[in-house]
């Protein structure tokens, strides 16, 4: 058994069900209404996919007018709803209720308007987060670059407000965006922001982004684009421990130079991304570090000359800058393509905590110590520069007992990293996955005041409604 | 009982004066150091409460760029802790005191996060309320609350940092903030361009941001604002004046500065600030020094860049206006003389036809007891508006009526 427990469903809706399908399926455009076996099962998970439930239909409207009639009949008649981008969400946050339709974004994926002279750009919510790069491109990008940014959609990345490896320079998804359509559950549209830089009242936006899809769907998205520097170089240093390459980043971060990415591989993480995208990691090193700086030809010398020099004092035994455009992208490409990598040899889950820089090798012998007392591998990827941890702990999903196992682990090393100062998610979000510990970082005051807001936007909590907090403890709100 | 102005010492005891207010039904004026509180709508009260006393740096971590004070710690306090570890806020917080006919250097760290008023690097590197790590709070009901801590990257529930910033304590008095600070860059350079109309200092400033050169500040003032500008090298111009500033490494500087230049040498003469002059010149633009020595209305404007100098011409039609730019075009400061509802009228109409919005600053009383002086919201949104302010301060009590009436 999991440790994770979904609410018991609506009885009525699953009783109504029927009618349910009927009444949307007149709502709809044809074709929007899925309620096949097939089309539901492809919907059942996220990327956490040891947590699977079937919704009883699945919505792929095509407009926002489409998304507020069924958000509207929802409403009325008590049914949940999932909104879901690309399903990629590593907590489990696009994971479906029997008693609840996945609203989909994904075909809504149009670009609408693309702005140079302002710097922005206008999608609907279903595009994927590269497309945006792809289309403003090739002097402009969207800057937040999650490794999953092939299929993720904007959607989703508003609702987590997702980071990536050069967000240490650009920002996560908060730091990027200017306005949204948002629709409500009782089908009003709202604009949120626009293509300015400030709100007129309270920051709703700001409040928007991380929401988890609980507060409205979000159908149109309006980002800022940047100008691209003038070149990008990683280089790699690999170091005889990981407080060594913990120290490293700490002299680089207080220096005052302001790389793009600092990214943290250890050992075990080094091997498996080498093995998957053969980017030349050198294999008999503890820690790796790839740090990316950008600017002109000379600028990018410079920086790195500080870089290598701050970080003799750590020791080193490995420097290499990229010296070509493959090598690079192949530097990034064993990155970004660590947790699939990952994926091929072994389950596993992957943890997200984020800890004051300081108390990094601290936190590596705590985590260490977790997984080996209770027998399981981890591998270590981090964006270092920012404190944000991705220990994945590696397990068999077929072995009873194990996930349960696992997840306790997880949970630890995620009370560590509250322990220290640090937070229970950096970037993928709480969704099922860390409701149950929020009461860690949280006291129920926290909490509440959290969850009033949710009744605000949505009174009868329809809107993604298992997630983020806590089951006990909710009737207050 | 409270009477006057109380100015408690701890957060459990500003927490039980807003216990108690709650249970009185007492509407309570909450003010940091007082500096902003000629901002805002004239509000009904029978106390205040201000954090002036809750003093005191609670974390300095140099090495991880994070500093924590409680919240009527005075911002230069903060700035000057950091400044001993060569480090500087990013957001560069607007100074309204000078403006508003007050010293300066007055702000709290509180009133700097509930007035979200963000300066020249806004557009580069955030604004205030991207800065925001974490806080502590007293909502209307006088519980204390948290969000956030004091890691830089943190979604761990609703983002309650961004929501609360910019609500001029009408959602929570903040008794603590955690801030994320960067390093100082070694060298700033600005290049001035002379007497550019509106609408080509806009382009100018749009087509900096558009090269890979890094600029973190574009201002552009109109003469009679540029006027008013203290250092000498550009008072006595009589024209306008468009200011692009480069920070960075010294190497990077001057090589930015090169090929900025060329870029704009067709525009007319450039003029260089060194280091000093451009340190003395941004920081007199975080005083607003261009709006000071004058007590006509100001209005604050947000726009996209390349509508601010279409907005400013529409307005003009209407009503005399000097308009200063900032964040390329797409903030503008609007003073408006002899102007009886400062202008509201004619500036809401265009700001609404054309897209932004516009928040009153410099008003008597009077004007902003008559006019909206924050913008007017659409229906869905006041709505959640009025929500919020329930979640928060279900009985109305903090600051009640100061950004919109009755709530
Ligand atoms: C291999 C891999 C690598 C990853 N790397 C990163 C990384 O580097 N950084 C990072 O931050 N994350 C990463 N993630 C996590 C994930 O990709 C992000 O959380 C992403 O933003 C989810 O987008 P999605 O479109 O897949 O959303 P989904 O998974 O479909 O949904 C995620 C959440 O968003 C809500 N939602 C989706 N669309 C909308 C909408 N239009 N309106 C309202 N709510 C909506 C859903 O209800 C759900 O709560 C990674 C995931 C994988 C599988």
């Amino acid at each position: 058994m999991p440790l994770i427990l979904q609410p018991e469903p609506n009885a009525s809706v699953l009783r109504h069900r029927d009618m349910i399908l009927h009444d949307l399926t007149q709502l709809a455009e044809p074709g929007t209404v899925q309620s096949q076996i097939e089309a539901r099962r492809a919907f059942e998970t996220d990327a956490l996919t040891a947590y699977r439930c079937m919704p009883f239909a699945v919505l792929l409207p095509r407009t926002t007018e489409e998304v507020s009639r069924l958000l509207a009949y929802c409403n009325v008649n008590e049914v949940k709803v999932i909104p879901r981008g690309a399903g990629t969400s590593l907590s489990g946050g696009a994971l479906p209720t029997e008693d609840a339709v996945v609203l989909c974004l994904s075909r809504m994926s149009r670009v609408l308007d693309i702005d140079f002279d302002n710097r922005f750009a206008r999608v609907e919510a279903g595009v994927t987060n590269q497309s945006i790069s792809e289309v403003v491109g090739p002097d402009y990008f969207y800057a937040p670059d999650p490794s999953s940014q092939l299929a993720c959609s904007i959607g989703g990345n508003i609702a987590m407000n997702s980071g990536g490896a050069h967000c240490l320079r650009y920002g996560v998804t908060t730091q990027n965006l200017l306005g949204v359509k948002l629709v409500l559950i009782n089908g009003d549209v709202v604009e949120i922001g626009g293509s300015h830089l400030d709100s007129p009242g309270y920051d709703l936006l700001g409040l928007i982004v991380g929401s988890e899809g609980q507060l409205g769907v979000v159908t149109e998205a309006t980002v800022r684009i940047l100008r691209k520097a003038e070149g990008a170089r990683p280089l790699l240093m690999g170091f005889n421990s990981s407080e060594a390459a913990g120290a490293c980043v700490s002299s680089i971060i207080a220096s005052g130079v302001m790389p793009v990415a600092i990214e943290f591989m250890d050992r075990p993480a080094i091997k498996v991304c080498e093995d998957f995208a053969h980017a030349g990691y050198p294999l008999d090193v503890e820690a790796l570090l790839i740090i990316e700086v950008e600017g002109s030809e000379k600028e990018i010398e410079n920086q790195i000359n500080l870089i290598v020099g701050l970080s003799l004092q750590h020791e080193p035994t490995v420097t290499r800058i990229s010296k070509s455009e493959a090598e690079s992208a192949a530097i990034w490409k064993g990155r970004k393509s660590a947790f699939g990598a990952v994926g091929r040899i072994s389950d596993y889950v992957c943890m997200d905590g984020t800890i004051p820089l300081s108390t990094l090798s601290e936190t590596l012998t705590v985590i260490a110590r977790i997984c080996s007392e209770a027998g399981f591998q981890v591998a270590n990827i981090f964006h270092a520069g920012d404190g944000n941890l991705h220990p994945l702990i590696l397990y068999n999903a077929n072995t009873p007992g194990e996930l349960e196992r696992v997840e306790h682990c997880g949970a630890e090393i995620l009370k560590h990293c509250v322990a220290v100062g640090g937070c229970l998610t950096g970037e993928h979000g709480v969704g099922i996955e860390k409701r149950d510990l929020m009461p860690l970082q949280f006291t129920s005051i926290d909490l509440q005041q959290q969850m009033q807001l949710k009744t605000v936007f949505d009174p009868h909590w329809l809107l993604n409604p298992s997630k983020v907090f806590p089951l006990d403890g909710r009737k207050a709100a | 009982m409270l009477q006057g102005i109380e100015r408690p010492l701890e957060e459990r005891e500003l927490a039980q004066l807003v216990a108690e207010a709650a249970r009185t039904r007492w509407a309570l004026e909450v003010a940091g150091s007082g500096s902003k509180r000629r901002i805002g709508r004239p509000i009904e009260i029978s106390g205040v409460v201000t954090t002036r006393n809750l003093r005191g740096i609670t974390l300095s971590e140099p090495s991880e760029q994070v500093i924590s004070a409680r919240s009527g710690t005075l911002l230069s306090a903060v700035e000057a802790e950091l400044a001993k570890h060569n480090q500087h806020l990013a957001c560069e917080p607007v100074d309204l005191g000078p403006m508003l006919g007050e010293a300066a250097g007055q702000t709290s760290v509180g009133g700097m996060v509930a007035t979200n008023l963000s300066g020249a690097r806004r557009i580069q590197r955030g604004g205030v309320r991207d800065q925001l790590l974490g806080l502590r709070a007293i909502n209307g009901r006088g519980e204390v609350f948290k969000w956030g801590g004091r890691v830089m990257k943190n979604v761990t529930g609703y983002d309650l940092c961004r929501t609360l910033a910019g609500s001029w304590g009408t959602l929570g008095i903040f008794s603590e903030l955690t801030l994320r600070a960067i390093p100082r860059p070694e060298e700033v350079r600005t290049l001035v361009l002379m007497g550019l109309p509106d609408s080509i200092a806009v382009e100018v400033m749009c087509q900096a941001l558009a090269t890979p050169f890094e600029v973190s500040g574009t201002t552009h003032l109109q003469a009679v604002l540029a006027q008013r500008l203290r250092l000498p090298a550009l008072t006595n111009s009589g024209t306008s004046v468009t200011a692009l500033r480069i920070e960075n490494f010294s190497p990077a500087v001057a090589y930015r500065a090169d090929k900025l230049k060329d870029l704009f040498v067709p525009y007319g003469d450039l003029i260089e600030l060194d280091h000093a002059k451009s340190l003395a010149f941004w920081e007199e633009l975080r005083q607003l020094s261009f709006l000071q020595g004058s007590v006509d209305p100001v209005w604050r404007i947000s726009t996209a860049p390349k509508m601010g100098p279409r907005l400013v011409e529409s307005i003009r039609r209407y009503r005399v206006c000097h308009a200063a730019y900032d964040w390329s075009g797409g903030l503008i400061w609007l003073e408006v003389p002899d102007a009886g509802d400062a202008g509201a009228d004619d500036i809401r109409r265009v700001v609404a036809t054309l897209g932004g919005h516009a928040t009153l600053i410099r008003a008597e009383p009077s004007v902003r007891a008559r006019v909206d002086v924050f913008p007017p919201l659409e229906t869905a949104v006041q709505r959640l508006t009025n929500g919020i302010k329930q979640a928060f301060d279900p009985l109305n009590i903090l600051n009640p009526g100061r950004m919109y009436p009755g709530q």
